[in-house]
Parts: C-alpha cells; sequence; structure tokens
C-alpha cells in the first residue's frame, strides 16, 4: 500500500512528508517534477508515474499535490480515493476557525462512523438537497447532454445515538444513487426509505446521478453572436442571458466566463448589468452578471480587436456559465419526511433545495 | 496551552510559511521570541531537549509538537532521540502518542535506545484499555529492529486471540510489517493469518485479507472455508477492506468455478429464487440439458453480494465490483456496473482518469455496455487533455452504424479546439471510425480533405497522416485526393506530413503519371533543406519512379540519389546505396534487381488503426498494471477458468465447529438465523425488543421478504427496521402533542421556505398529498401506488405511527412483486397532466384513442408541456403535412399466422401524436374468422436500444370481418432497425415487426429556394453525398418527378427557379436534422442526385433508395 507521503505546493517544494515504512528519500519526487514539466499545466500531470523502483500516484488539489510513494501492484483508485478523503480531513480539520489544541482522539464506537456520547443543547438536523447540471449547449440552443449530479449533504448534530429515516415525495428518480456507509443498503432497496444512524456533524448522505438519458430541464439559455472575420480586424461580440425552465424561480449568481482564442488582443464590452473583465494575458472573459431580471435580460455587447495580419481564429469560443437557483431542486426530488428514532428528545428539522451550474457549457 | 499548539511551524526554515498559508491557519505562538532566538542557536535542539526535561507535560508536549513538526518537514530530529524515548512511558496520552510517532521514524536508526522502549510496550500490551493495546503492538511492529522480531511475533500471536476485535485489527496490521522486517516467520505468521480468518467481526475481515494478500496470496486452500462468510460479511466491512476483499474473491472465484461464458447463448437463471431451488429440480435439470452450463451457487453468492458496493460512495470499492463483474459474471450481466461507472465520471480528475481508461479497455470488448451512456462520454473544452483524449478513445470504441453520424458531428467540433494535440487526436479517431464503419468511409475521407485546407499545420499534418493510411486500404478511386495532396506539398512544412504525402505519391505514382515525375523535381530541389524523414521518402519516390517511368525520370532520380550519397546522416547515405544497387543494373547487381520492382512496388497490408486500449484486458481491470499496461511489482495474475470446477465441498463449513449461521445458504432453508449483525456487541438488546414489537405490528412481511431475497445474512436491516417500529409508536405520543408546531412546519415544507416539519402526520400533508395524487397522472404503477399507498396510510394514521409505517411498508412490497403486470393498470389512467421536470416516459400514457387515420388531435395543454420540454430550437424552418398521402400498406401479420387476425399497417406520414420523436404507424387489424377476437393489444416489445414505441389502445373487442385502424408512434431513433413486438389477443401471442423504410423516418419541410441553398452552403463536406444517376426518359417531367420521390420518401417540394433542378427537403424525426435532397437533370438522360444531411448514415442509404425510383419506367 502506500509507502511515504509527500505534499507539494505551487512552487514546487515538498513541505510536509510522513512515512509509514522505512523513509523513502524525497529524491523519488523528481520523477515527479519531471512529469510536471512536461505536462505544462497541473491539471495534465498524470495521476500515475512510473519509476524504476517506485510508482507514484498523485490527486492535485487545493493547488497542493499528495503524492504517494507505492512500491507493488495495488488498485490505483484505492490510494486516489484515500488521498481524496486525506484532503477531505485536513480540509475539515484545519478549515474550521479554530484549530483545536486537542489532537484528534482516537474512538472506538460499535457504530464505526459515529462517536459515542454525543450531547447537545440545540438538537437540529438540516438536510441540504443540492443538485448541479452539467450540459453542452450546442450553436443553435440544442441541448447536446445534459445530466444531473445531485447530492443531499447533512448536518446532524443530534444528542446520543439517533437512528433517522428520510423518505421521498418521488424516490423513482434515484435510480442511480451512492450513500454514506451509514445508510442500510437492504432498506433503501426494499421500501426506498433512507434509514441510518448518522455520523455527527456534516456530512455528505447521498448523490445521485440522473443520467443524460432521462430529459433535463435547462433553466436558462445564452443568445449569442460572435463573428470574426478574415478582413477587418475587428469582431462581434454579442450576448444575451435569459431563463427558460425556471419553475418561476429567480436565477442568480450568474457568471459567465469564456476563453478567446489566442488571436485576440482586447474587447471593448459595455454590459447592461454586472461588471465584466477581459484578461489580455489570459485571454479569459468573465463577466459577474449576478441576478437575471425577466423583464430586463442582461447581455454583454461590444466589440472584439484581433491581431492584425493573424487569420481569423477557426472556431467561436465555448461560453462556460455558472447560475444558482434557490428552493428548487431541478429533477423534482422532494423529501417528504424525516423521522427520529431511539431517541426521547423533538429535534428541529430543516431542508433547503438548490439548484447549480455543474459543468455547463455553450458552443457557439 | 491555548494558541501555541502549532508553534514549531515558526521554527522550521522555508518550508514553513508555506505550510502555515496552504494548511495550518498558525495560531500565533505564545513565546515566539524565545524560539527565535533558539533557532539561529547552533545547538538549536537545546531548547526541545529542555522542555522535554521539564516538570510540566504542557512544555513536553509543545516539544514533541515541534519535533514532530520537524519530521513532517523532513527535518533531521534523529539527535534528540535520547530526550525522547525517556518520555515513552509518559502518563499523559497526548504526549505518547507524539513519542510513538517519534520512535517509529527513527528506531531503525537507534536501534539500541530503541530497545529501551520495548518494556514500555510490552506493558502496554496487557493495559485493559483495548486502544492502549492496540496502539501499543502498532508501534512495536513498527519499530524495524530485527531483534525484537520474536517479541513482537508473540505480541502477535497474543494480539489475534484478544477479546477486542480492534486489537485482532491490529494484529492483523503486525502481520504484514513483521513479514517485511523478517520473511522467514512466513509459516508463523500463515498459522495467525488461518487462524484471524476464521474470525467473525467485520472489523478484522479487510485487515487479515490484507495480510493474506501481502504474506501468502497463493495459499487459497485457505479461503474455501472462509469463502461463504466473507462473501456474507461483505457488505459491512469497512471500504477499505472490501476492495481489498473484493479483488481477493475475483482471484479466487476464477480458480474455484467454470467458465459462465462458455454457453452464452444459454439461458442462464436469471431469478435469484432458482438458484436456492431444490436439489432434485437441479438433477431433473441436468438431465434435460445435458451440457447446460449452471452457475455455482457460491459463485453467484459472490456477485450477489457484490452488487449492492455498486452504489458506495467509495470510488475503489465501485471499480473493484466492476473489475469483479468484468472477470466473473456472465457477459449478459456485466453491463450494470456501466451505470454507476459513468456515475464516477462526475468525480475528480484522478478518479476520471482511472475510470476512463478501464471503461475504454471495457468498451471495446463489449460495446453495448456503454453504447446507452454515449453522451456521457462527450468531451468538454474544460476537461483536462488526458481526459479529453481518454474520452475521445471511448467514443471511438463505441462508434457503430446508428451512431456513427451524431458522432462524426460531435467530433467536428473537437476538430475545431483550441487544444491542438486534442484536436489531431480527434481527426486519428475520424480515421478509425472510417476504417471501422465501411459506410462512413468515404464520408470521413471527404471530411478529412477538407480538413487538409485547416489554417493549422499540425490539423493538417495529423489530416494527411490519416489520409494516408485511409488511402491505403482502398486506394483504388482516390487519384483525385493524391493529386490535391501534391499540390499542398508546397505549403505543408510538417515532416511526417511531408513524408506521407511523398510515400503516397510514390507508391501510386502509377494513377498520377503526370504529377509524380514534378512532385520529384520540386523536392529534389529542396532535398537538402528537408528532414530526414523526408529525404527518405524523397529517395522512394524517385526509385519508385524510376522502375515505372525511366524515361522522364532516370535523371532526376540519380541527382537525387547522388545527393543522398553525400548526405551528412548515414541512415540516408545508407538507403541511397541500397536503392541504387537494387534499381540501377550494373554487373554485381546481380539476380536482385530484376525484382526490384516487385520489391518497392509490392502490395503493402493497409495499416490497421487500433485503440491502444486493445488487449489491455490481459490485465486484471481495476489494477496499476492496468493502468500502466505493464507488470507492477507484485502483480498476481488472474488465472484462466478451469475447465472442470475443483470439488466446491471444500467450501462446505462443517455444521458442528462451524457458527450455525451460514448454514442458511448451504442448506436452502431460507430462515435460518443469519450471521453478524451490523453492530454485533450492541445489538442483542435492540433484537430482543424488535422482536417483541414485529410480533405485535405486522411488519414481519417485510423483513420475511428480505430473508427470501437475500437467503440470509442480512437481518441488520430487517431488525433495526423492526425496532424502528418499536420505538415509533413511543415517540409517536409525543409527535402527537406537537402537533400543532409540526403541522405549521410541515405547510412551510410544501412552500418555498422548505422545513421539513417533524411529525408531518398533520392534515395539511394529507391534503397537498391527496391532490398530487389526484392531479398526477397514473404515469408509472409503482409511484403512483405508493403515493396512495401513502394517501391511505396517512388517513388511518391518528391513531398509531407505527401501524401505518408497517402499513405502507406493506403495500411497498406488494407493489414490487406486482410490478409485472402493472401496465394494464395503467390504462385507466386520469385525463389530466401534470408537467414532471424528468421522465419523457411519463406523458407517454396519456393516449386519446386515436382510431381515425388522419385525426393528429393534440390536448393543448399537452402541447403546451411538450413544447416547454422540447428543446429544439428552430423555428425557420416548419413541418408541413403531406397533401396526397401516398398509402403503401405492409403486412404487420397476415391472416393465416394470426389464426383469422390479420394485420396491416402504413406510414400516416403525420407528425407524430405521441411525442414529437414518433413515427406514426397506422394499424389496421382485420377479424377474417367467425367468432369475435378479444383483447387485442401490444406485449413484449424488443427495441433496440434508444429506440421507443408507443402501443395504440387495447381493442377490446373485434366481431367478424370488422376491421379498426388504430395509431401508434414509434421512435425509431433515425434508424432503420427494426421495431419487434407481440400483437396479442386474450389468447395468443403472434410475433411481428415492423421496419420502416428510410423514407419513412422523415418529415417533409417547407423553405424557399434561398433558404434551401443556405442551409445546403452548411451541410457540405462530409454531410454531402451524391450520385449520378440514370432517368428513364418517360420520367423528367417535373411533375413526374415530384410525384415519385415524393412517393418514395416522406419530402417537401422546394420550389425551384430553374427548370433542370428539383429540390426537396424534409427533416429526420428523432433528431430533426435537415434533409435536403437535389435532383439535377443533366444530358443524355443522367441527372444528379444529391443529399445534404448531417445524419450521414441516414443520407447514404436514401440515396440508395432514391438511385432507382427515377431509373425504372
Amino acid at each position: 500500500m502506500i509507502h511515504s507521503l509527500f505534499l507539494i505546493n505551487a512552487s514546487g517544494d515538498i513541505f510536509l512528508e510522513k512515512h509509514w515504512k522505512s523513509v523513502v528519500s524525497r529524491s523519488v519526487c523528481d520523477y515527479f517534477f519531471e512529469a510536471q514539466e512536461r505536462a505544462s499545466e497541473a491539471e495534465n500531470v498524470p495521476p500515475v508515474i512510473p519509476t524504476p523502483h517506485h510508482y507514484l500516484l498523485s490527486v492535485y488539489r487545493h493547488k497542493i499535490f499528495f503524492v504517494a510513494v507505492i512500491q507493488s501492484e495495488v488498485p490505483p483508485l484505492f490510494v486516489i480515493e484515500f488521498l481524496h478523503r486525506v484532503v477531505d480531513t485536513f480540509q475539515d480539520y484545519f478549515g474550521s476557525t479554530n484549530v483545536g489544541d486537542q489532537l484528534p482522539t482516537g474512538q472506538l464506537s460499535v457504530v464505526p462512523w459515529r462517536r459515542t456520547g454525543v450531547k447537545y443543547t440545540n438538537n437540529e438536523a438540516y438536510f441540504d438537497v443540492i443538485e448541479e447540471i452539467d450540459a453542452i449547449i450546442d450553436k443553435s440552443g440544442s441541448t447536446i447532454t445534459a445530466e444531473i449530479q445531485g447530492v443531499i449533504d447533512a448536518c446532524v448534530k443530534l444528542t446520543g445515538m439517533p437512528d433517522l429515516t428520510l423518505s421521498f415525495m418521488n424516490p423513482r428518480l434515484l435510480d442511480d444513487v451512492s450513500f454514506h456507509p451509514c445508510v442500510r443498503f437492504k432498506r433503501w432497496e426494499s421500501e426506498r426509505i433512507l434509514s441510518f444512524i448518522p455520523p455527527d456533524g456534516n456530512f455528505r448522505l447521498l448523490s445521485y446521478h440522473v443520467s443524460a438519458q432521462n430529459l433535463v430541464a435547462i433553466p436558462v439559455y445564452i443568445k449569442h453572436n460572435i463573428s470574426f472575420r478574415d478582413s477587418s480586424s475587428l469582431g462581434r461580440f454579442e450576448i444575451t442571458v435569459g431563463p427558460k425552465q425556471t419553475m418561476g424561480k429567480t436565477v442568480e449568481g450568474v457568471m459567465v466566463t469564456s476563453q478567446m482564442p489566442k488571436g485576440v488582443l482586447n474587447m471593448t464590452l459595455t454590459p447592461s448589468q454586472g461588471t465584466h473583465i477581459f484578461d489580455p494575458v489570459t485571454k479569459l472573459l468573465s463577466w459577474d452578471v449576478g441576478k437575471i431580471n425577466p423583464q430586463k435580460l442582461p447581455s454583454l455587447k461590444g466589440s472584439v480587436s484581433l491581431q492584425a495580419g493573424t487569420s481569423k481564429p477557426d472556431e467561436n469560443p465555448t461560453i462556460n456559465l455558472q447560475f444558482k437557483i434557490q428552493q428548487l431542486a431541478i429533477s423534482g426530488l422532494k423529501v417528504n419526511r424525516l423521522d427520529m428514532y431511539g431517541e426521547k428528545y423533538k429535534p428541529f428539522k430543516g431542508i433547503k433545495y438548490m439548484t447549480k451550474a455543474g459543468k455547463f457549457q455553450v458552443r457557439t | 496551552m491555548s494558541g501555541n499548539g502549532l508553534s514549531y511551524s515558526e521554527q522550521g526554515g522555508e518550508a514553513a510559511p508555506e505550510l502555515a498559508q496552504e494548511v495550518v491557519p498558525t495560531t500565533t505562538p505564545s513565546a515566539p521570541a524565545a524560539f527565535g532566538l533558539f533557532s539561529s542557536d547552533t545547538k538549536k535542539n537545546e531548547d526541545l531537549k529542555q522542555m522535554l526535561e521539564s516538570s510540566k507535560d504542557s512544555a513536553k508536549l509543545d516539544a514533541m509538537k515541534r519535533i514532530v513538526g520537524m519530521i513532517a518537514k523532513g527535518k533531521n530530529a534523529s539527535e534528540l532521540f535520547p530526550a525522547v524515548v525517556k518520555n515513552v512511558a509518559s502518563k499523559n496520552i497526548e504526549i505518547k502518542k507524539l513519542v510513538y510517532v517519534y520512535l517509529m521514524r527513527y528506531a531503525e536508526e537507534q536501534q539500541d535506545l530503541a530497545l529501551l522502549s520495548i518494556s514500555t510496550f510490552q506493558r502496554a500490551l496487557k493495559d485493559p484499555n483495548q486502544l492502549i493495546r492496540a496502539s501499543a503492538l502498532r508501534v512495536l511492529s513498527s519499530i524495524r529492529v530485527p531483534i525484537i522480531v520474536p517479541i513482537m511475533m508473540l505480541a502477535i500471536k497474543e494480539a489475534s486471540s484478544d477479546l477486542s476485535p480492534y486489537v485482532r485489527k491490529n494484529a492483523a496490521h503486525a502481520i504484514q510489517k513483521l513479514y517485511s522486517l523478517d520473511p522467514e516467520q512466513k509459516e508463523l505468521l500463515i498459522e495467525v493469518i488461518e487462524k484471524l480468518l476464521k474470525d467473525r467481526s467485520t472489523l478484522v475481515a479487510g485487515s487479515v485479507v490484507m495480510a493474506f494478500e501481502e504474506v501468502c496470496p497463493d495459499r487459497i486452500d485457505l479461503i474455501h472455508k472462509n469463502y461463504r462468510k466473507l462473501c456474507n460479511l461483505l457488505v459491512d466491512v469497512e471500504e477499505w477492506g472490501q476492495v481489498v476483499i473484493i479483488h481477493m474473491l475475483t482471484r479466487y472465484a476464477r480458480t474455484q468455478f467454470v467458465s459462465p461464458w462458455k454457453d452464452d447463448e444459454v439461458v442462464e437463471e436469471y431469478s435469484e429464487n432458482n438458484f436456492y431451488e431444490s436439489d432434485e429440480e437441479q438433477k431433473e435439470k441436468d438431465q434435460k440439458v445435458k451440457n447446460t452450463y449452471t452457475m455455482d451457487p457460491d459463485h453467484r453468492l459472490l456477485l450477489r453480494n457484490t452488487k449492492p458496493l455498486l452504489q458506495s460512495r467509495n470510488a475503489a470499492v465501485v471499480m473493484a465490483v466492476a473489475q469483479l463483474y468484468w472477470h466473473l459474471a456472465p457477459k449478459s450481466e456485466a453491463s450494470i456496473v456501466s451505470k454507476s461507472l459513468v456515475r464516477l465520471l462526475h468525480s475528480n480528475r484522478e478518479v476520471q482518469y482511472i475510470v476512463l481508461q478501464n471503461s475504454a479497455t471495457m468498451s471495446i470488448q463489449r460495446k453495448g455496455m456503454f453504447e446507452p451512456y454515449l453522451k456521457s462520454f462527450y468531451v468538454r473544452s474544460t476537461d483536462p487533455t488526458m481526459i479529453k483524449t481518454l474520452k475521445l478513445e471511448i467514443l471511438t470504441n463505441l462508434a457503430n452504424e446508428a451512431n456513427i453520424s451524431t458522432l462524426l458531428r460531435e467530433f467536428q467540433t473537437y476538430v475545431k479546439s483550441q487544444d491542438k494535440q486534442f484536436a489531431a487526436a480527434t481527426i486519428q479517431a475520424i480515421g478509425r471510425c472510417a476504417t471501422n464503419i465501411t459506410e462512413v468511409t468515404d464520408t470521413c475521407l471527404n471530411g478529412l480533405v477538407c480538413l487538409l485546407s485547416n489554417r493549422d499545420e499540425i490539423v493538417v499534418a495529423e489530416s494527411v497522416v490519416v489520409i494516408k493510411k485511409l488511402l491505403q486500404t482502398q486506394p483504388a478511386h482516390h487519384g483525385e485526393i493524391i493529386k490535391h495532396m501534391a499540390k499542398l506539398l508546397d505549403n505543408i512544412t510538417v515532416p511526417v506530413a511531408r513524408a506521407s504525402i511523398l510515400w503516397l505519391i510514390g507508391e501510386y505514382c502509377e494513377r498520377v503519371p503526370k504529377i509524380a515525375p514534378d512532385v520529384l523535381r520540386k523536392t529534389a530541389k529542396s532535398f537538402t533543406n528537408e528532414d530526414d524523414l523526408v529525404k527518405l521518402q524523397i529517395l522512394n519516390l524517385g526509385a519508385k519512379l524510376y522502375l515505372t517511368n525511366s524515361k522522364q525520370t532516370k535523371l532526376l532520380t540519380q541527382y537525387v540519389l547522388n545527393l543522398g550519397k553525400y548526405d551528412q546522416s548515414y541512415d540516408i547515405r545508407d538507403r541511397t546505396r541500397f536503392i541504387r544497387q537494387l534499381i540501377v543494373p550494373n554487373e554485381k547487381s546481380g539476380a536482385l534487381s530484376k525484382y526490384a520492382k516487385k520489391i518497392f512496388l509490392a502490395q503493402k497490408p493497409a495499416p490497421l488503426l487500433e485503440s491502444p486500449f486493445k488487449d489491455r484486458d490481459h490485465f486484471q481491470l481495476g489494477t496499476l498494471s492496468h493502468t500502466l499496461n505493464s507488470r507492477a511489482t507484485g502483480y498476481l495474475e488472474l488465472s484462466d477458468w478451469p475447465e472442470v470446477a475443483p470439488d466446491p465441498s471444500v467450501r462446505n463449513v462443517d455444521v458442528a465447529e462451524s457458527a450455525k449461521e451460514w448454514t442458511g445458504i448451504l442448506s436452502k432453508t431460507k430462515k435460518e438465523k443469519p450471521i453478524e449483525k451490523f453492530y454485533s456487541e450492541s445489538e442483542e438488546e435492540e433484537d430482543e425488543s424488535a422482536s417483541t414489537s414485529a410480533s405485535e405490528s405486522n411488519s414481519g412481511s417485510g423483513s420475511e421478504k428480505e430473508d427470501k431475497e437475500e437467503g440470509s445474512s442480512d437481518e441488520s436491516s430487517g431488525s433495526s427496521s423492526t425496532s424502528e417500529e418499536s420505538s415509533d409508536s413511543e415517540s409517536d405520543s409525543k409527535e402527537n402533542t406537537a402537533k400543532k408546531t409540526s403541522r405549521a412546519a410541515a405547510e412551510r415544507q410544501f412552500s418555498p421556505g422548505k422545513f421539513l416539519g417533524g411529525g408531518s402526520d398533520s392534515e395539511d400533508i394529507k391534503k397537498k398529498a391527496k391532490g398530487i395524487s389526484k392531479k398526477r397522472s397514473t404515469s408509472s404503477s409503482s409511484d403512483t401506488e405508493s403515493t396512495s399507498s401513502e394517501e391511505s396510510s396517512s388517513d388511518s394514521m391518528s391513531e398509531s405511527g407505527s401501524k401505518s409505517d408497517s402499513g405502507s411498508g406493506k403495500s411497498r412490497s406488494a407493489t414490487s412483486s406486482k410490478k409485472e403486470e402493472k401496465p394494464v393498470q395503467d390504462r385507466k389512467a386520469p385525463n389530466k397532466q401534470d408537467v414532471f421536470l424528468l421522465d419523457l416516459d411519463d406523458f407517454c400514457p396519456v393516449t386519446t384513442p386515436v382510431a381515425v387515420p388522419t385525426a393528429a388531435v393534440l390536448s393543448p395543454s399537452l402541447t403546451a408541456d411538450l413544447e416547454g420540454l422540447s428543446l429544439s430550437s428552430s423555428s425557420v424552418i416548419d413541418v408541413t403535412t403531406q397533401v396526397s398521402v401516398p398509402r403503401k400498406t405492409h403486412e404487420l401479420l397476415h391472416r393465416m399466422s394470426g389464426k383469422g387476425l390479420a394485420a396491416h399497417y402504413h406510414f400516416s406520414r403525420q407528425p407524430g401524436i405521441f411525442g414529437d420523436r414518433m413515427v406514426s404507424v397506422q394499424v389496421t387489424v382485420t377479424n377474417t374468422s367467425d367468432q369475435k377476437i378479444e383483447n387485442i393489444h401490444i406485449e413484449e416489445k424488443k427495441l433496440p436500444p434508444g429506440m421507443r414505441m408507443h402501443e395504440f389502445n387495447p381493442i377490446e373487442c373485434l366481431e367478424p370481418a370488422a376491421s379498426i385502424t388504430v395509431s401508434m408512434g414509434i421512435d425509431f431513433c433515425d434508424s432503420t432497425q427494426t421495431a419487434s413486438f407481440q400483437l396479442c389477443t386474450k389468447d395468443d401471442h403472434f410475433n411481428v415487426n415492423i421496419k420502416p423504410p428510410v423514407g419513412e423516418l422523415l418529415l417533409p419541410v417547407t423553405m424557399s429556394e434561398k433558404d434551401f441553398k443556405k442551409e445546403q452552403g452548411m451541410l457540405t463536406g462530409m454531410n454531402e453525398t451524391s450520385a449520378t444517376i440514370a432517368v428513364a426518359p418517360q420520367n423528367s417531367a417535373r411533375l413526374v418527378i415530384i410525384e415519385r420521390l415524393v412517393k418514395a420518401a416522406n419530402l417537401g417540394v422546394v420550389p425551384s427557379g430553374q427548370d433542370n433542378i428539383h429540390r426537396f427537403a424534409a427533416k429526420t424525426v428523432h433528431s430533426g436534422s435537415l434533409m435536403l435532397v437535389t435532383v439535377e437533370l443533366k444530358e443524355s438522360s443522367t441527372a444528379q442526385l444529391i443529399i445534404n444531411t448531417e445524419k450521414t448514415v441516414i443520407g447514404s442509404v436514401l440515396l440508395r433508395e432514391l438511385k432507382p425510383v427515377l431509373s425504372q419506367g
């Protein structure tokens, strides 16, 4: 399994190391640096790198590479998944406002994921249903593919050993799910009810996937008119964002980004609302739109100046879209009820819905 | 010690600030000045030593934190060993832990000093606290000092029979460490492994299997007796252990069971309970079909018990199950893993990378697995390049006749990508599609030729290379392309591309006799400035021309050979010498030069364009070796299936000695108590309470069913659910008192506020639920039934919660068992529709029965709904309904084979009324018998993936000699695949099928000539197919042409300004892609037939069908 672990920051310093078996010299990371150089971008560094005596398996998060050193055959996902959990744990531990003085205490509980003797004065359980739409929209505005990635994140602060059940109005929607280990699978299989003893605090109860085979509602559209001409060094740029199938909810937190082709020198644009930036170095255009008012659709118009003498770009840029819709789960998923057994007090329960754009791209 | 918990980060030089920024929000250290002073000192660790000697625990703890910090940063802290080791016996558990961390790091370097600490551990091994016992064992086994091997061995043995499963788990971990320290201990360690394998705790299982894999993976005999137990424990083992166990069991199964793949055509028993059918039944079966493959129940057990783990949140577990199914399951079952693998594609980049690699290997051998998920592999511009190319790889593997046009369109987008490396890979992919799918070879070739005029050199170069390979596969009629490429030579500078063009011209120089010598002339001029690769090909071209056309090229070739003779590269000099000897006849050259032409212009085999993932599955999927495509150290080969299964009885567990639990599996008694409970230690009480409450409430039905399904082992869920019910009644009284508040809260649940109230037995919910279930259509029975059951249960809820709970549970289980018969109930659906965001299927059952052929009535509300959901945006082009419908009826069922029931169908050419992607089909059923035929309906639809069918409403009764026409809709997905189904009457079933002529997959479109030309202009290149046809003289009149074409295909006529050109437009029913047909009459009664469409496959089929239409008299 994992022999050693090295943490490497953005400037290429190994700032932390940990060895579980005998010590592996940090010079093994040189192979990693080589691969990093070849890959030009951090994103393209291969997650598995063979070296003469070891294998380096890495994950890249928060601008840090977590490089595990392996000596023999192991399922690579085992290591990768583990490293991601390590990062999650770091995030959990260091991310909270006050890093405790207490070192984490070992816990042995009959329920492995819940410590014993939990006590709260206010007993509460909150569930957030969050759905992300991944979509590719083509030039003409039709959907090429659209999928929903949903999760139910929970924050449960309940005294003792509560046993919860959560049921849905339309569990049929959840045909592709993965569970936190606390969920009793058999109960779900037979009754479509989530029955579980929750871990204490924040955790992801389940995530689900509504695949491209289903019809997914697309809550926004983009009207675009981007053209470069061969003859002139000026191009036209015009985009308008509007709501589509929002079930009457407001679309907010809209953010449009687009990677312009290399030939673009600068952009002179006027937004009808929000602020925009074009970075002439990275050629990244971003427009922070904010809320969409259906009466007055936000638009961004202007001209693009191209490098003189170069031919016009082959392809119009793709537009990436971010947005948020509160109080709506776009798949239509609805929680029916939450019940608690095993404890006598009356907890406070809450549920929130939200739809967001995941990888939402419009090809132009 | 508030605040200075992480003060060590102040001390450690350069790396410290980064650490602080990236991960650790620094807390202000209490005495930074003091540390700062010391850190510059030469004896900088002096302060740490002092702190360690201090009498105060807080100082010691601070020191230890700093020291551990130093270790983490890779600094040497070994000189502190004596000072640290003294604290190993500290009473403070925090200090103790950190000292352990230190010891594990440095004990190997300072063995003598480390021995000082051993006695402390030995004492700790006897500590009453299981945590301390376990950690002592952990540290002891991590101290890599050979002298203490006997002590470790003893400690492991003792720990392996500890009462605490946690300590036993640590014993299993220690086994691996001791083995790596001293492999001599193997035999003794195997004994411990054997003992721990028998352990029934879920905590131990994963760890001991891990030890087994490290120490003695070949001793599968140790697994036999534990096999069933491991299978049954698996669901409850922690996730990391699951991965290890699944991989081990995969290997095990491949040595113990026979291949389930041999007779794939033999229908394998699917239903779970069949597997536990009685022995006699089994025997009977065996006798009936001698060679029928029957899966070993143990084999089935493994498959069944791993399947739920596909739902794990852990990607490694999902992948492990996926590879298990790949290597062990009957081929028909392996596809259940694809959905879960596709789900993982939304995970992190690294997970995606591994999953895509494995999916690529799978998709080569079994396309069908991923075909339904084709679109999930579409590439986004923000994907990293390595992910993009892997997705492309899978898309290419999945390409087939049905989806190729969609894919090629998608590829067109990729070719234009700003990521040029990816664009180049796409061109390769197009090349592979072209060779694999002959229908599109020409289309692809045309498309690639278009790319030759691309501005980007990489794209052009890659296109040239791929075209070269394609032309090699069918060089017959591609003189034009070669000429075109010859022209390109002036502009292309990429060596590979230049070399490819030269090779092509040389190879087919006889097809371009005028151009080839000229190319040689030009390249001879630039010879000295060319890349080596190009030079070799110039020589090659010269040689070939010399042999075929020596009159024109003799001098040129000799000039080139002379240049080559004095080239700097010896490769080129060598090649020059070789060629000269071969082609220029002289005394020395001898016999070989006679055959020079045969040698140079031999028929060369076309290169195979293959996936790099081909054959990669000789490595077990999901392994490191598979990812690297080379054998990693310690890779364990997956053996081939044995011809004859080894004795299965080795897995039988002796009833006397074994726990009674897993006899359930063997002896087919379904009601045995299962083995392990979920949380073994504590559940005893719960169980008792559950059993009492179960006798009261009728919740038994649920758990009983589960038992049947699962055979055994899963009472955990059953028992806990019953226990919930018992506690429910307790909590219910409370809930009633809190009713008022909960009612208010419940109301909010449906309003935007979304705060879910507790009890939820408030009347508001009832009403709403009722309202909803009324409003909603009864689309799928399971769902409706569940809502209605909720309704009914909430009606009776006022009494006790537990009652209603079990009630709904019951009705649910009833639902699932009834599933088979549901469609009949569905028919009686209320009319009102409620738009549901997902599942178009919801709409389908809303049939207003349509009996009159042309009545395309859509209820207005439904149209609006559909419009809201329809995603097509083209509004410019209107679909027209054909005025004169040429009626061509096809036979669906002959009256002889239908026992008097005859059926014909024709395509009504109306826009689909059941959904805008459906082709309308009118079926006329006639009763030719002399008796009433009752209940004519459709069953057993066998549709290719993606296709959907909307069946007609059952005909209750058909009188003798009566006939009735009904409508149905079929979504053919723009393909000419056959829709098979059964036409059923009350008593009989008849297999029938409908195969659409390609012309019926279209809907006519009206557009102006101008629009037509504009659209046509956008559909050139790959999207155009054409043919020259002979036109019979009587067919050249405009009206005749229109009549004939419109009869053959559902096309709309476009007005034309020219007499000799006739245009027709249509769009495909499923995807709405335009289909433009042009007939241009030429002299001598020929015509050019041109079809422009994105759907190239349909386009070429249509072309084929239209060709004879005008030539026949």
